[in-house]
């Protein structure tokens, strides 16, 4: 069993659903230190020499298997960057679940930021989920700055799903991805910030192959005086689709700037980019109070079911 | 029983100042089925919203089972026992079905229980259980599944505003059938529907017909509806579609 500390397992079950050891391949960063480490007959982690992080190489063929590499920060004035490589082989269908947690009671900032680089080979399926989260009371603040940058060649597919719902201070995120004919990407983001929270998503999605595709969906909710840039730009530059979409709740002084782009470098690529930002609706609070929920209620139930 | 006491309800200021209701005194006894009908524009729905605490009457008092409810909000009237479906059905994005069927009834509950509901109103309910509220969803739809949750709350009064709108000619029956049912199963509720489709006229126990914001005429559905057909108040499902 891991060594961890209750804070440190409840980070964990908080931004991994880690109760205990998880089956499959795994590296738990705490507190900048290895805490834990498996690896499999298909799945090789070591580390990185030079920076801090790991390479994750995944052989070719790996079917139904898992990666799980949580992060826990919860000394004040901890201040990282680390690199993960994932190196997934042809042919793969393989899960990486990834996240951060962040719990400061400290007076020191905390911070860290992961770099995430995969190499998906072809045909290969990647599932890839990422939480982070923050808590703590003290007056250091909670910054994850990630950048994942994502190499898809022909016929694979990734579907990222990350998630941010509580406690980030301050976050920057940057995904970058570059897609072959036949490749395709879906990402899922989820974002709140509260409190006078800042938060940035930078994506720069370039469609280089034919028949490549890529969804970029992000729903997002900034409360309190909480602050959010969305910036999503597709490039087309072979007959291929793309699309984007960006859907905010704002709520009391928040304020939100979506900037959805598309560039089509080629005659027969299809970009679409939606956005919309808007408070909550009265009648929709009106209609979950005729069933009894008071106006609070209302409005928790309206931001999970977005945010789901 | 719910008892309306001399209901005024005024918008704008001044000079501006409009009456959509002016000093109504309704009471709608237990175990009744009343229809409120009356041309458009004459404060139907404005009526609704005011039983249910959308909209507060500029004077006047309700009371339902005896206690004054005026200055109770949504919330605490839904808890009492006061449920309405709306007119235009809201949209919720990410909230399914089966989320707002739960939220009705208060309670959790289970898929089979959830689908009764969806099958009263003529929906298939393993196609629409895990369905977002979203505008994937037609008008027709949405307007069964704010049934449903009326259903699936069982209060002791139900308001529908026009529940017969964007609902096709087909279910009009089934539609009946369930306020008939709603009727049956809950001990001493009543329902009050505003309509003007002379099909839910014939089946009131009572009709109110409000013109100008106040009670023009009201009766037995025997008395009083002879005297609307043909009138604004009471059109055929064909008329209305012209």
């Amino acid at each position: 069993m891991l060594n961890l500390d209750d804070i440190q397992m409840e980070m964990l079950a908080e931004i991994a659903d880690i109760h205990d050891v998880p089956a499959g391949a795994y590296n738990f960063r705490v507190n900048s230190q290895l805490a834990g480490r498996n690896t499999t007959a298909n799945i090789n982690i070591v580390n990185k020499e030079g920076v801090s992080g790991i390479d994750i190489f995944i052989k070719p063929n790996t079917k139904n298997e898992s990666v799980h590499i949580p992060v826990v920060v919860s000394d004040s004035g901890i201040k990282e960057t680390v690199y993960n490589d994932f190196f997934v082989g042809d042919n793969c269908d393989v899960v990486i679940v990834a996240g951060c947690g962040i719990n400061n009671c400290g007076e020191h900032d905390a911070q860290h930021d992961g770099i995430h680089r995969f190499y998906v080979g072809k045909n290969s399926k990647v599932k890839y989920v990422e939480k982070h989260y923050g808590s703590g009371d003290g007056n250091g603040k909670r910054i994850l700055n990630p950048v994942t940058e994502v190499y898809m060649e022909e016929g694979s597919s990734m579907e990222m799903e990350m998630e941010q719902i509580k406690g980030v201070d301050s976050t920057e995120r940057k995904t970058i991805a570059e897609l072959k004919s036949d490749a395709r990407l879906v990402v899922k983001e989820r974002l709140m910030t509260h409190g006078k929270q800042y938060a940035t998503s930078d994506y720069q999605v370039s469609l280089n192959g034919e028949n490549a595709t890529a969804d970029v969906v992000s729903r997002s909710v900034a409360r309190d005086t909480s602050n959010q840039t969305f910036n999503a730009r597709i490039t087309g530059n072979a007959p291929c689709s793309g699309h984007t979409e960006c859907d905010s709740i704002i709520m009391d002084e928040g304020k939100i700037l979506a900037i959805p782009s598309l560039e089509a470098n080629d005659v027969d690529a299809m970009l679409v980019h939606e956005a919309a930002i808007g408070k909550i609706a009265g009648d929709q609070l009106i209609k979950l109070m005729t069933l009894g929920l008071t106006e609070a209620e209302a409005e928790e139930q309206i931001i999970s079911g977005f945010l789901r | 029983m719910l008892e309306l006491k001399n209901i005024t309800f005024e918008v704008g200021e001044g000079q501006e100042k409009k009456a959509i209701i002016r000093d109504l005194s309704l009471t709608i006894e237990n175990g009744k089925f009343v229809v409120i009908t009356g041309p458009n524009g004459s404060g139907k729905s404005t009526l609704a919203r005011i039983i249910m605490g959308i909209e507060r009457p500029t004077s006047g008092r309700l009371f339902f089972d005896g206690q004054d409810i005026t200055d109770l909000n949504i919330t605490e009237r839904a808890k009492l026992g006061i449920s309405f479906a709306l007119q235009q059905p809201v949209r919720f994005k990410g909230i399914r079905v089966h989320d707002l069927l739960q939220i009705a009834s208060g309670k959790t509950l289970d898929v089979s229980e959830a689908c009764n509901y969806l099958s009263e109103v003529g929906l298939c309910a393993r196609d629409y259980i895990d369905r977002e509220i979203n505008s994937s969803l037609s008008g027709g739809e949405l307007k069964r599944i704010e049934i449903a949750t009326l259903l699936a709350r069982k209060t002791k009064l139900s308001v529908f505003d026009e529940p017969e709108a964007g609902i096709d000619l087909w279910s009009f029956q089934n539609l009946i059938r369930i306020f008939e049912n709603m009727r049956r199963e809950i001990k001493d509720s009543s329902i009050v529907i505003i309509s003007h489709q002379e099909r839910i006229l014939n089946i009131a126990d009572e009709i109110v017909l409000i013109a100008g914001g106040k009670i023009e005429k009201r009766g037995a559905a025997q008395e009083i509806l002879p005297g609307l057909i043909g009138t604004t108040a009471a059109v055929d499902a064909c008329e209305r579609l012209k």
